[in-house]
């Protein structure tokens, strides 16, 4: 697994000239058609001074130095004239000179041909509770039947894609605006190291990068490159996850959606994709009857109340009608006694979830 | 012509016994006071000379020179004024002097020679029973208090010509009636009840099990669902205060002149402190330490209402507190040291909006990991138990209350008893206040329980410190079952009224 000269060069190229894409972009579309660009035609677009110094510093790049910088970084480089780059993402116009790796690279080098199915799971930031269990679920049950799940870990619906897919030590990507050894955000630490130890995390850019605003749907147009299948949880009219749906959608792939009350503004978006004709996924299965074929394999399913017994079986089904939390659940101390009792059960034989302020959700 | 009269200073939670020595020579009038006083001892002349003659005495016209012994030691407040008042009218003859050594006198008087009220008055009187002097002369109002202890003649006086026909042994000392505590005769009726709560029925549950094994507890839910009206009626579910304990109450309570009416303090206290309030003011403080607000919470409640809003700075002076049951307070050479074994109760928004996991919040991820990053640290530590609180339903409003406060407070006894009798000999008292190898050695549970426990450690993020907080309630929840060992339920019920957010790794992600 290596990387070219021309590709670690094209690289440096686009890392130096990040500042002025940001102040150049115009929407993500723009952005895939200036990354599509070769490397003169890039320099072409500046003016005088500044195309002389980095034309200069381009013919003048050195490739061991940037090798050794990666390796000091602990990434390994792939390029598109690689064998083990993943060819559903070589055969797109715009696709990454080089993918800079993180953790298992035999992970990315799988995901090679039209039988290693990816699936990529995105949506809204600020998700609901239902949301996140969705993703989740998704990411388990993909996972769980060998499909890689691929997300770009942001808060909410994305991270909990990944999340689920770590549950069952199942195979998932991450693809992250700046450099793939840096965890963004920051707060995903833990998550990252979870998903480094697992499966891979990958970017475009050199290490340590930090990323403009436009890395973030150069970004999404990486996953939406790697995977076969494009599945959006959550979005707002105006979120950045219809860019990645979008993108898939240009490259003739696959796009879903999970549907959401009709009255959410935070489903909105996911709805509309729903309305123009993209697979509707309820859970795991849909996803994986599409990209492996009816019936093909069959996902992990929930686990089933009717497994229960009886006062825990009526305890779960008064959650799943929506009374979701101990106070509807009790009207005295004792019945609180034996709801809180109950409720941990369920939560221990993975029935339920705590989420934030003490509600119950039904986990998938 | 000297005279000396005992009396006592407050050094912090202590009494240091002082002597006034009264000296009349020849030469110029005049009057002074030495030994380190205040404004308030200074002015004590003033007082002093008014009063006498108010009172009917002679103000001699000698040089007095007055010192309070030991004369490095500083000197507060108005407490001397009767002390002085006596060792003039000894110096001077006007009442004898023999009498009046058998006595340690305290007390503040006023211009006519009326005696008031001072703060600190039950420490005196353990001072002068430590000190063996047979009796003592305090203002009427705080003999009750000073009566608490036992072994003590004391004399409540009203001014300053009742204190010297007593001297004279013109009047017999007007003994108070030791004040008596009965055991469990706190006044329920003066206390928020349960009974006026509607809905919560778990909540009234956590209070509970937090009662029964003096678990620190954290309420969380949305503004003005009842987070502030539970924690306030967790002092009317607790165990009456010993005889021991309210003494120790009362003490701290007079101390900080906070004491009113009543010579003992029978219920527990609570605290509930505003949360601007600064860190010496919380555990004690100032040039002269006075006891702060977890001091006057000792044996009782110390109430956090809005847990995130308090300075960083006035948490972090709680963890003392909080290990050690005490805080030392050091100001130049000298260490004071207040008691504070207090319950916590906090109270917490889930999230900034404080809708947390209803549609209505409009908090990102972001916001909430910031927001409980607030609380984190030392604090969430101690807590054994969170609740989750949601606005109770209509009908839940309409329905009549739950349980009563009398009804809990049975039960709450008697898991305390079952604890004390499996603690006993462990210098310990109750289950939050088992040390890790406590737990090991006396819980004891069945397979089932364990296995719970195990399951619950295994599934994620439950830290090793959050498996003995699950373990400590565990217990609790047995003793209010009466059982001997703590079984599957138990451990389930504690884990769903677990602190630790998340058992599942992304969470914490």
């Amino acid at each position: 697994m290596t990387a070219c000269d021309r590709c670690l060069r094209r690289t440096a190229l686009v890392a130096s000239l990040a500042p002025h894409i940001e102040r150049a972009r115009r929407d993500h579309r723009h952005i895939a058609e200036l990354l599509a660009l070769c490397d003169d035609d890039l320099l072409a677009g500046l003016a005088g001074a500044r195309r002389r110094e980095l034309a200069r510093r381009h013919d003048a790049f050195d490739p061991a130095a940037a090798r050794e910088r990666m390796a000091g970084a602990g990434l390994h480089g792939v390029c598109r004239h690689d064998s083990a780059y993943p060819q559903r993402l070589a055969r797109t116009a715009d696709a990454p000179a080089v993918l800079h790796v993180a953790g298992d690279q035999g992970q990315l080098a799988a995901l090679g041909g039209d039988d290693a199915p990816a699936v990529a799971v995105v949506g809204a930031r600020r998700a609901g509770q239902d949301g996140i269990e969705v993703a989740r679920g998704l990411g388990r049950g993909l996972a769980a039947a060998g499909v890689t799940v691929v997300s770009g870990m942001a808060l909410g619906i994305d991270s909990a894609a990944h999340a689920g897919a770590l549950e069952v030590g199942g195979p998932t990507l991450t693809v992250l605006a700046g450099g793939a050894d840096v965890p963004y955000p920051p707060s995903k630490r833990g998550l990252y190291r979870a998903i480094v130890q697992a499966g891979a995390a990958v970017s475009e850019m050199p290490p340590g990068f930090r990323p403009f605003r436009w890395c973030f749907p150069a970004r999404n147009r990486t996953i939406a490159g790697l995977a076969s299948l494009t599945i959006v949880v959550e979005a707002t009219e105006r979120s950045g996850s219809l860019i990645t749906a979008e993108l898939a959608q240009d490259l003739g792939r696959a796009v879903g959606a999970v549907p959401g009350p009709v009255t959410a503004p935070r489903a909105a978006g996911s709805n509309a994709l729903l309305r123009d004709g993209a697979l509707v996924v309820r859970h795991a299965q849909d996803a994986l009857d599409e990209v492996l074929g009816i019936g093909v394999a069959t996902a992990l399913s929930g686990r089933r109340a009717n497994e229960l017994q009886e006062p825990l079986r009526v305890l779960l089904r008064r959650v799943e009608d929506g009374c979701d939390t101990v106070s509807e659940l009790a009207a005295t101390p004792a019945q609180a006694q034996s709801a809180l009792a109950g409720l941990a059960e369920l939560e221990l034989l993975g029935y339920l979830r705590r989420g934030p302020g003490g509600r119950y959700v039904r986990r998938l | 012509m000297l005279a000396r009269v005992s009396t006592f200073a407050i050094d912090g939670f202590a009494t240091r016994r002082i002597a006034v020595e009264v000296d009349l020579r020849s030469g110029l009038p005049a009057f002074t006071i030495v030994g380190l006083g205040d404004a308030a001892v200074r002015e004590s002349r003033e007082r002093v000379h008014a009063a006498l003659l108010n009172s009917g005495f002679a103000f001699p016209q000698r040089r007095i020179t007055v010192n309070l012994a030991p004369a490095h030691l500083r000197k507060v407040g108005p407490g001397f004024d009767l002390a002085t008042a006596c060792g003039l009218l000894a110096a001077s003859q006007q009442i004898p002097l023999a009498e009046l050594e058998r006595w340690a006198v305290c007390g503040e008087l006023s211009l006519g020679g009326d005696v008031r009220r001072c703060r600190g008055v039950l420490a005196v009187a353990e001072g002068t029973r430590r000190a063996r002097i047979a009796g003592l002369i305090v203002p009427r109002g705080c003999a009750r208090e000073a009566a608490l202890v036992d072994g003590l003649v004391v004399a409540g006086v009203s001014s300053l010509r009742e204190v010297a026909a007593i001297l004279r042994g013109e009047a017999p000392p007007d003994l108070p009636p030791a004040a008596q505590v009965a055991p469990h005769a706190c006044s329920p009726a003066e206390q928020p009840d349960l009974a006026d709560v509607r809905g919560h029925a778990h909540a009234i549950r956590a209070l509970t099990i937090a009662a029964a094994g003096a678990h620190n507890i954290l309420l969380s839910g949305p503004p003005g669902t009842g987070k502030t009206m539970l924690a306030r009626r967790l002092p009317s579910i607790l165990p009456p205060l010993s005889r021991a304990e309210a003494i120790a109450v009362t003490r701290i309570h007079s101390i900080a002149g906070r004491l009113t009416g009543a010579a003992l303090v029978e219920q527990r206290p609570l605290r509930a402190p505003h949360h601007t309030i600064s860190p010496s003011g919380l555990v004690g403080g100032g040039t002269l330490p006075a006891p702060g607000e977890a001091s006057l919470a000792h044996h009782g409640v110390l109430f956090l209402d809005e847990l995130s809003e308090f300075s960083r700075s006035a948490l972090e002076a709680l963890r003392q507190p909080l290990e050690d049951g005490t805080v030392a307070i050091v100001r130049g050479q000298r260490t004071v040291t207040f008691p504070t074994r207090f319950q916590l109760v906090a109270s917490t928004n889930p999230c900034p909006c404080g809708h947390a996991g209803s549609t209505r919040c409009r908090c990102s991820e972001g916001d909430v990991a910031r927001h409980r990053r607030k609380l984190s640290g030392p604090l969430l530590d101690r807590m054994d138990l969170l609740v989750d609180l949601q606005r109770p339903t209509a009908e839940q409003m309409d329905a009549p209350a739950v349980t009563t406060s009398a009804e809990v407070r049975d039960a709450v006894r008697a898991a305390r008893e079952r604890q004390a009798v499996r603690l006993a000999g462990t210098g310990q008292t109750t289950n939050a206040a088992m040390t890790p190898r406590l737990l090991r050695d006396v819980v004891r549970a069945e397979a089932g329980a364990h296995a719970a426990l195990h399951d619950a450690y295994r599934m994620g993020t439950l830290s090793a410190r959050g498996h003995q907080r699950i373990l400590r309630v565990a217990r609790t929840i047995a003793d209010l079952g009466a059982r001997e060992c703590v079984c599957a339920k138990d451990v389930a019920e504690a884990i769903a009224l677990r602190q630790d957010d998340v058992l599942d790794g992304a969470g914490a992600a």
